[in-house]
């Protein structure tokens, strides 16, 4: 099987650090019948060079003639009744626009899986920082300042704040027991599976909410066009996603709306559904004003009203045999949901088909429940519901090797699924699994098992000294430890999501002869575009440099779907890829020969255009036939493939001051084929360290119902001295229904680090959390409660 | 309404006069009265570093500093790293080494590593001091492994075409055999194609003659 190393073989790495020739605007060989490869290659980031000089617009960056700046008045109570609403007389409102619910022309809602979320606030208050009037004003400090002169007076209902207080159902805040969703999947006979096994094993894991933070504040700009239409423009991940939405908020078809992305400053899930609010607000300031407004969040706006991971508690109970071997997984999973479905049903639904881990059980039981709570919707973040019933399996495992007296990569290899296996909703695992070789390839790496003996020995000796009163310099009493986690991810959207998304991507010719990709795709730092020019460059055998691609804009891209759900190089790449075959097929038809590079292609294109008129190709996502899903069940091929990786952490803990800090990485990711081995690996390291930042240092805290620290002081976030040098080794087992052998790599390296962090704490300290983020707070009551233990 | 302030300062070599509040952000004054929004807001707070520009040399957040306070001062931003339309070494590092990926932080990332590789002086700054150096620029895309990697190829290659510079300058001495004249009478061009196009002062970068075509490839 192929295997690369990114960064740690020496001649990659050399090759890689000492940089090619600016190749921007490299000219090609003048024939070249075997083109350079495209696909496999790190070709320079397509949007790197504006991204470097300042030239890149986000959507703050841009000024339209007229243009006013938008506010946003919110609740301060979690949940009430609006009674009041004040506006100072004292101040001056003159040219101030204020929009409420009753300025929407169509339906107040945002309209998506459901449409319980009121675009603004009527009278019913469902959780704090609620949107409830909108301002306008062409000074943006004259429309800050109008925020304090207005007054809304709520009356105040007790409030659901917690996943316990929603089960506990006091308060009733949706329908009988506060569940938006619950979905159960079962396999094999789970009572037979635990009488069969030798060892029970049970844990309870909890999981808080984690930020986006994007590194771009989210932001709309909103017009209203002289044919009654409307036009936004901003930061977003899914731009029919926003077109579907102001459809329904302003009763307009969809040809009067139009959605052009900006320059996107990071996405990760933050800016799937929350910009459908932001939009409409924006629209409408613009729709009542007839002038362009502009609706950009500060960060404290952005922490506290926009979505966020879901946080979790999750039971594992699983029997063993002696050996280790599973034969029975029992996984209750809630996650709290926030005030409105939103998303959760299907961030839900991805968390439970993940949460038995990527082992081979008999017999399963997976329940998994979103529930209603008076806090801002919590929505998607990489990962999606993945990350924490992953986390939930991974740190139980690492607990069960320990009841066991087993190494846990031994448990692990013996229980990883392999070629053939099947997965709790019955589907079997036909190509692309790499869980044991993912294992193998990261201990191999990372030393796993020299490192966990010599962690072992270091700390029994400086355990010794301590007692003998000898101290390591500086006092300082540290213990280092290495975990490790194995984690899958579905490529795709789930189930028959894909089907019904019926995503359609196209690629045309220019006038002036050069292929142009047309898809709603949209890059957020992530490379989509350099990877959808390298796809189509390699089969139309040109440079990627020569390949164009359109913004994502309503008017003119087709719907390819969401940029979401690690689907956007397997499956919207598949597309194009197949559009770049057919494109050459009708060249090559057409002059009767066969293409040869730039030049050639676009001597063919002119003339094809000139004899034949424009040229356009598109394809339409069609099903694989052997995948089979019901929805009703929950029973067959949930993901077409999935990716598989395993994440070693080595740790350093401070046993007084309780800090951990994150020694080394080492991880193995099997993602297909990798496009781009320099962006696939700057997927793994930045995924892996939001995950170590969410297993460490990011907790929302709660005061009331709101964020109570919504700042980046102090809601921490790794910066450059957090992060660890990582080791990543990129895996390519084809998937054969991908471009090139493709699958997913945006979200899977978030799903894996927590459990491995759970872990590497526990061999260095002793001390097994149950709960993340690991703050010092908690390692040092960890510890006392260990010390009480013996 | 606020008493207004007239302001001269330079901005990336240009002289520039604003009339601007004195409290202004000197992140507006850029974005909004020079035009400049290559500078970013991150968070307003001086936490994320996305606004780094550099002041004097200096690297500040630029939400915190006041416009009362640029009085006559030097102001560099991402705008002004690059001399001309090619990019600089540094800039060049980050396209082709995945230091750059959503890139709203990328703009405080380069001034800050640009003012970094300043004070290095042509060594090559280690892993650890690099991350140091970006400890007050906050990056959620790419686990910043590829931004020490790029700053520090950046800063090699700078000291690699140095030396070439150094060593071509001296080369006309050891050429005069062969070609006596020409190379007496105009001593190398002394700029690699690279170094043509850095924005890093090297200290031992001699003085540039004009009129003489590329000594090599």
């Amino acid at each position: 099987m192929p295997l690369r190393s990114i960064w740690t073989t020496g001649a990659r790495r050399r090759n890689l650090l000492r940089m090619t020739r600016t190749s921007t605007r490299r000219t090609r060989p003048k024939t070249t019948l075997r083109p350079e490869p495209a696909v496999g290659v790190s070709v320079p980031k397509r949007d790197g060079a504006d991204k470097v000089t300042g030239r890149a617009l986000y959507v703050d960056d841009l000024k339209l003639p007229g243009m006013l700046h938008g506010r946003t008045v919110r609740s301060t109570v979690a949940r009430g009744i609006i009674r009041r609403i004040e506006f100072d007389p004292a101040f001056d409102w003159s040219g101030m626009v204020i929009a409420d619910h009753r300025d929407i022309p169509g339906e107040n809602c945002v309209a998506h899986i459901l449409e319980d979320q009121p675009l603004l606030a009527v009278r019913e208050i469902e959780h704090a920082d609620q949107a409830i009037l909108l301002l306008a004003h062409a000074d943006p400090e004259r429309a800050a300042a109008a925020l304090g002169a207005v007054r809304v007076e709520v009356e105040s209902l007790d409030a659901v704040l917690s996943i316990e207080d929603a089960l506990a159902a006091r308060v009733k805040i949706h329908g009988e027991d506060n569940v938006f969703k619950e979905y159960n999947i079962a396999r094999g006979d789970l009572a037979a599976g635990f009488a069969a096994a030798a060892v029970v094993v049970e844990g309870v894991y909890r999981c808080g909410h984690q930020e986006q933070l994007y590194l771009e504040n989210n932001g709309m700009i909103g017009e209203r066009t002289a044919e009654g239409g409307i036009v936004v423009r901003g930061s977003m991940q899914c731009p029919y996603f926003v077109h579907h939405a102001l459809q329904r908020a302003f009763g307009l078809p969809p040809e009067k709306v139009r959605v052009i992305q900006t320059v996107t400053g990071g996405g990760f899930g933050g800016k799937e559904d929350y910009p459908s609010v932001i939009a409409g607000h924006a629209a409408l300031l613009a729709w009542k004003s007839g002038r362009p407004v502009k609706l950009v969040y500060d960060r404290l706006e952005d922490i506290a009203s926009t979505t966020k991971r879901h946080p979790a508690v999750i039971r594992v109970r699983t029997g063993h045999q002696r050996d280790g071997t599973l034969v029975a997984t029992d996984v209750d999973a809630v996650m709290d949901g926030g005030a409105y479905v939103t998303l959760s049903p299907v961030v839900l639904s991805r968390g439970a088909l993940h949460a038995g881990g990527a082992y081979r059980c008999p017999n399963v039981r997976i329940r998994a429940r979103a529930v209603a709570t008076n806090t801002p919707p919590n929505g998607a973040f990489r990962g999606f519901g993945v990350p924490q019933t992953v986390y939930a399996m991974e740190s139980h495992m690492d607990r069960v090797a320990a009841e066991l007296g087993l190494d846990p990569l031994v448990l692990r290899r013996r229980n990883a699924v392999v070629l053939g296996d099947v997965t709790p909703t019955g589907q079997v695992l036909r190509e692309s699994v790499s869980a044991v070789e993912v294992l193998d390839r990261t201990a191999e790496r990372a030393g796993w098992a020299a490192k966990r003996g010599r962690y072992e020995r270091e700390n029994a000796a400086a355990e010794r000294a301590e007692r003998a009163g000898r101290f390591a310099s500086g006092g300082r009493r540290l213990r280092r430890g290495i975990g490790l986690a194995l984690g899958w991810h579905g490529a795709g959207f789930t189930g028959s999501g894909e089907v019904r998304l019926q995503s359609l991507a196209a690629l045309e010719l220019t006038p002036g002869g050069r292929p142009r990709v047309l898809a709603a795709n949209t890059e957020i730092g992530q490379g989509a575009i350099t990877v959808f020019t390298q796809m189509v460059a390699e089969r139309l055998g040109v440079a990627p440099g020569f390949v164009l691609v359109e913004t994502p804009d309503t008017d003119r891209v087709p719907d390819s779907g969401p940029t979401v759900a690690s689907r956007t190089t397997m499956v919207v790449g598949g597309l194009l890829e197949q559009c770049a075959r057919a494109m050459r097929e009708r060249l090559e038809l057409f002059a009767e020969r066969a293409l040869d590079g730039d030049a050639d292609f676009r001597r063919v294109a002119r003339r094809f255009l000139a004899e034949r008129g424009p040229l356009r190709v598109e394809r339409r996502y069609q099903k694989p036939p052997h995948i089979v899903w019901d929805e009703d069940t929950y029973k067959g091929d949930a993901y077409p493939c999935f990716s598989y990786g395993a994440v070693a952490v080595e740790i350093e803990a401070d046993l007084d001051t309780g800090e951990v800090s994150v020694l080394r990485v080492t991880t193995a990711q099997d993602i297909g084929k990798a496009i781009h081995p320099l962006l696939c690996a700057g997927q793994i390291e930045g995924g892996t360290l939001q995950g170590l930042g969410w297993a460490l240092l990011e907790e929302v805290r709660w005061k009331d119902g709101r964020v109570w620290n919504h700042q980046l002081t102090n809601y921490i976030i790794p910066t450059a001295v957090d992060a660890p040098p990582f080791d990543v080794v990129i895996v390519e087992n084809p998937y054969s229904g991908g471009p090139f052998g493709a699958k997913g790599v945006g979200e899977l390296p978030m799903d894996v680090p927590a459990g491995a962090v759970v872990a590497a704490v526990a061999h260095a300290t002793g001390a097994r959390l149950d709960e993340i983020p690991i703050t010092p707070e908690r390692l040092l009551r960890a510890l006392d409660g260990r010390k009480e233990g013996r | 309404m606020s008493a207004v302030l007239t302001l001269d300062f330079t901005v990336n070599g240009k002289r520039r006069r604003v009339r601007v509040p004195p409290m202004k952000r000197l992140l507006d004054v850029l974005r909004e009265d020079c035009g400049l929004t290559g500078t970013k807001e991150g968070c307003g707070e001086g936490e994320c570093g996305a606004c780094t520009v550099l002041m004097d040399g200096v690297p500040v957040n630029s939400c915190l500093v006041p416009a009362v306070q640029v009085a006559g001062v030097k102001i560099v931003t991402v705008e002004g790293l690059a001399k001309g339309p090619a990019l600089s070494v540094l800039q060049r590092a980050f396209v082709e080494l995945g230091g750059t990926q959503c890139g709203i932080c990328t703009p405080g990332i380069l001034v800050t590593a640009h003012a970094l590789l300043r004070r290095a002086k042509g060594r090559v700054p280690g892993d650890g001091e690099v991350r140091v150096a970006l400890a007050g620029n906050l990056c959620r895309c790419t686990g910043y492994q590829m931004i020490v990697n790029a700053v520090r190829a950046a800063a090699r290659e700078t000291r690699a075409s140095a030396r070439k510079r150094v060593a071509r300058a001296a080369k006309p001495v050891a050429r005069a055999k062969t070609r006596p004249v020409r190379a007496k009478a105009k001593p190398a061009r002394p700029k690699a194609k690279i170094a043509r196009t850095t924005a890093i002062p090297v200290k031992t970068q001699p003085k540039a003659v004009p009129g003489r075509k590329r000594a090599r490839r």
